[in-house]
């Protein structure tokens, strides 16, 4: 069966039963732009920045199983611009603020941002209040910047089997919560190697006693866009070592 | 925890036993989580996480009195915002803060399922209709003596089947247990082959063959399958499911054994949506005289191993839970949230068990196929929508209530029984659906055509489509599970934008951005609330074009801040209304009220 094939934009991509189109398409090199996905986590498709067209219909490519000889539009511009329009509402949802952020540089949302060419904020802003959470000794957890992807969730459950990680309420009420006496990180067994702390595709988790190590444009993304160099949490050259 | 004290405790009852303690004391107090964390082994968080979910769920006390207005477009329509300001204003209330005294909270939610005897309320979810000024006087005395609901007089609490045409449906009763003995008589399949024949297909929106889904879980691989009767009925507009489940619940239950029966399903529930609480003791006694009866329990109708239970689940204040996916999350205890699919529920569902979810009016009508055969139904309708259909209707017209039409019968026709009166516009399927103007009269109801779940509401000529507008935009934020991000952020944009429509501060660019976000809802969103969420938006721009444009500023660009919503704040700290205490633009001439 490992012979079964679709097409993306015109690229003949193989691909084995049970994978989804991302799967097949990241394992071919082929990038759809992503936040809330990471191949070592079960996919939830929240984030909606895989859209892509299978055989003219609008699916998510990391949830959609992959369908035998079928064509997939990547990369046209009818995608790209929703997409943007995807990305302009989570930079309005929290507080973005690119230039002073300690992530910079090595954030998804923003390198993806460049790479559909959404180079400022276009709505309205939210401007929400959300705290900071310094309660940790090892990690400040910064709340506005979080879009709600779920993967700190899924790494806290699944891998690191801690469960410190929620999403609570409904709606744009939604927000991420600590399982925990008082709610804040000091009081749950976080710690700074457990899977979650490195998953966010955001500057949500923020090591503290280091900042600002690596200057700002000698960063992840600051040298080759993210088609080239991949997840933070897994990026290109990683994988290629392995 | 009244309802579930027989039973040993289950994880999967956590949304069951909050309902009851917020139904007991008016909030969940953070004891109550506590000792619910400990006896049932979950995170306290996590519970909170469910809390804050559902609407009808709090943790701050609600008083005595939680009384919340429906505020669907038809309560609107009908008067319901002028008599909550009346009742606010009798027991000296701010809309959604309790009163000092703890005695009562005046709040609005979402469509409560009265729209033909509305405008409606629930009080400690209990509903009362046809309200008027007279009713809202003598609900803020009751409420001022403090007299217990009981002693309330009867008269309010009345709800009204208001059936004005009835089809084969609703006339041909089956006896109880006819549609069992025929399964019993002829087996599984043959009964399973008639209701293809029958072409049934999904009466809750999505048109999917009954047949089909019965058969799909019937073939999946697993120990236990579950069968789970859709009461959710959220859609606004809708109330055909309420009128089923109060005169017709022994045929739906009946539905939902037979589709037990033949799929091999043990274990059945019923979510019931949290504002047709109301129902639960009549549906609680049908469930018990069918088990006296030897028609539901062990052995059924003595047939050894024939074993089908039925739980009821309630709701709690969460449109989104009517989604299949959402509500099988619901019913384990979780937030409502969709699932991915594949897995559908027909392989994976309740608890990881093949699960078949259908709608209160296909398993009713399941179970009359069953005993009348396919021929009776297909004799109704259309070559591609076989038999009838409920419609539930509303607004301007003479006879709101329920009709059962064959499939195929004309918007037109409609109109013309329930006695509208000048219609210019008719939301079929609710908020979720399509809006139809007067061009598209002709069209018929049915799958291939004019597809509905069963709302129908009529706007007449004097109404502003604003208006309807505004409403569903506001339902869907309040309403998105705030799972996938262009149905979470993309409602509340909407939302925001066509507020600022409302108020004439809106230029032609806020319209483009408006469609430009209702189509990547349409396109991007992970389930169907948000695929649907903007149907009203992109067919009002294409038919009532003149209700936005007469809204809009003569400039094509304005500053997204607003001087005076920027000082609201300051307003309401100072609690200050006066003119003096706004900032007004000048009048745009583009402008015309
Ligand atoms: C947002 C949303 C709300 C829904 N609400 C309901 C509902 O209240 N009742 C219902 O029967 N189906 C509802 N559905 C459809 C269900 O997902 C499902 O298709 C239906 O229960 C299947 O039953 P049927 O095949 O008998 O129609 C809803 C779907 C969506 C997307
Ligand atoms: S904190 Fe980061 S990983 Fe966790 S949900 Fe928010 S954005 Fe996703
Ligand atoms: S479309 Fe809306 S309701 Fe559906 S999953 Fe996304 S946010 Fe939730």
């Amino acid at each position: 069966m490992s012979n079964s094939r679709f097409v993306i934009d015109g690229k003949d991509i193989p691909f084995r039963p049970g994978q989804t189109i991302m799967d097949a398409a990241m394992a071919a090199g082929v990038y759809i732009p992503h936040l809330c996905h990471n191949p070592d986590y079960a996919s939830t498709g929240n984030c909606r920045l895989c859209l892509v067209k299978l055989n003219g219909r609008y699916v998510s490519a990391c949830t959609q199983p992959a369908i035998a000889d079928s064509q997939v539009d990547n990369q046209i511009d009818e995608i790209n611009q929703q997409r943007k329009t995807l990305l302009q509402m989570l930079f309005v949802e929290g507080n973005h603020q690119c230039p002073g952020c300690e992530k910079s540089g090595r954030c998804q949302l923003q390198a993806v941002a460049y790479y559909v060419g959404m180079l400022s904020p276009y709505f309205t802003h939210f401007y929400p209040r959300r705290e900071l959470d310094a309660s940790h000794p090892e990690m400040v957890l910064d709340f506005n910047r979080c879009i709600l992807c779920g993967l700190c969730v899924r790494a806290s459950h699944s891998a690191d089997k801690k469960n410190i990680f929620a999403i609570s309420g409904r709606g744009m009420d939604s927000r991420l919560v600590i399982n925990s006496t008082s709610g804040k990180l000091g009081d749950s067994n976080f710690s700074a190697h457990d899977a979650a702390a490195s998953v966010c595709p955001v500057g949500v988790f923020l090591p503290k006693h280091k900042g600002y190590e690596v200057p700002i444009g000698q960063r992840l993304y600051d040298r080759e866009p993210i088609a080239q160099v991949g997840d933070v949490a897994h990026p290109n050259h990683q994988r290629d070592k392995k | 925890m009244n309802r579930w004290r027989d039973i040993p405790q289950r994880s999967d009852l956590l949304l069951q036993y909050l309902i009851d303690i917020q139904q007991r004391d008016s909030c969940i107090s953070t004891e109550s989580i506590q000792k619910l964390s400990t006896e049932l082994a979950i995170p306290a968080a996590q519970i909170k996480s469910v809390i804050e979910f559902y609407s009808f769920l709090h943790t701050t006390p609600r008083g005595h009195f939680n009384i919340l207005f429906s505020d669907n477009i038809t309560d609107q329509m009908a008067g319901s915002r002028a008599l909550m300001r009346q009742l606010c204003q009798q027991l000296n209330v701010r809309q959604g803060d309790p009163r000092a005294d703890g005695r009562v909270t005046v709040d609005t939610t979402s469509c409560t399922g009265m729209c033909d005897q509305g405008p409606a309320l629930l009080i400690n979810n209990f509903p009362i209709t046809r309200l008027d000024s007279k009713r809202i006087e003598l609900i803020a005395q009751l409420i001022e003596q403090d007299t217990p609901l009981e002693q309330w007089p009867a008269e309010f609490f009345e709800i009204n089947d208001n059936v004005h045409r009835a089809d084969i449906l609703l006339t041909h009763n089956t006896e109880d247990g006819d549609a069992l003995r025929a399964l019993l008589e002829e087996g599984a399949e043959t009964l399973l082959q008639r209701i293809g024949d029958a072409e049934l297909r999904g009466r809750g929106g999505a048109g999917f063959k009954t047949a089909t889904k019965w058969r799909l879980c019937k073939q999946a691989d697993a120990a236990q399958r579950i069968v789970v009767c859709n009461a959710d009925e959220g859609e606004p507009g809708t109330f055909k499911d309420r009128v089923l489940l109060q005169s017709y619940a022994a045929q739906v239950i009946e539905g939902m054994t037979l589709c037990a029966g033949i799929i091999g399903a043990s274990k059945g529930f019923i979510y019931l949506r949290g504002e047709y609480r109301y129902l639960l003791d009549s549906l609680e006694k049908e469930l018990q005289r069918r088990r006296d009866a030897k028609l539901l329990g062990n052995n059924i109708l003595d047939q050894q191993g024939f074993n089908f239970n039925i739980e009821i689940h309630l709701g709690a204040g969460a449109y989104i839970c009517g989604e299949e996916s959402a509500l099988l999350e619901s019913l384990a205890g979780h937030r409502g949230i969709p699932q991915k699919r594949p897995p559908f529920p027909v392989t994976r569902g309740y608890l990881g068990l093949p699960t078949v979810v259908n709608n209160v009016e296909t398993l009713m009508t399941a179970c009359q196929i069953a005993s009348h055969g396919s021929d009776w139904f297909t004799d109704k309708g259309t070559r591609q929508s076989a038999g009838t259909k409920l419609l539930s209707i509303s607004g301007d017209c003479q006879q709101p209530g329920i009709y059962e039409y064959p499939m195929g019968t004309s918007v037109s026709d409609i109109l013309i029984d329930c006695g509208a009166d000048g219609p210019q516009a008719v939301q079929i399927a609710g908020a979720a659906g399509q809006t139809l103007c007067h061009r598209e009269f002709k069209r018929k109801i049915a799958i291939e055509d004019a597809s509905t779940g069963g709302s129908f509401m009529v706007f007449n000529r004097h109404r502003d489509m604003l208006d309807m507008v505004q409403n569903f935009a506001h339902f869907f934020a309040h309403e998105s599970c705030g799972f996938c991000t262009p149905c979470r952020v993309g409602s509340t944009l909407i939302s925001n934008l066509v507020d600022k429509l409302y108020t004439s501060h809106a230029t032609q660019n806020d319209l483009r951005d408006i469609e430009r976000i209702a189509l990547v809802m349409r396109h991007a969103s992970h389930c169907g609330l948000g695929t649907t969420a903007s149907n009203h938006i992109l067919d009002t721009f294409n038919n009532f074009p003149d209700a936005y444009q007469r809204r809009l500023r003569s400039t094509e660009y304005t500053p997204a801040f607003d001087l005076d919503l920027a000082v609201c704040e300051a307003r309401a700290i100072t609690g200050r209304d006066d003119d003096d205490a706004h900032i007004v633009c000048p009048p745009q001439e583009g402008f015309k009220p």
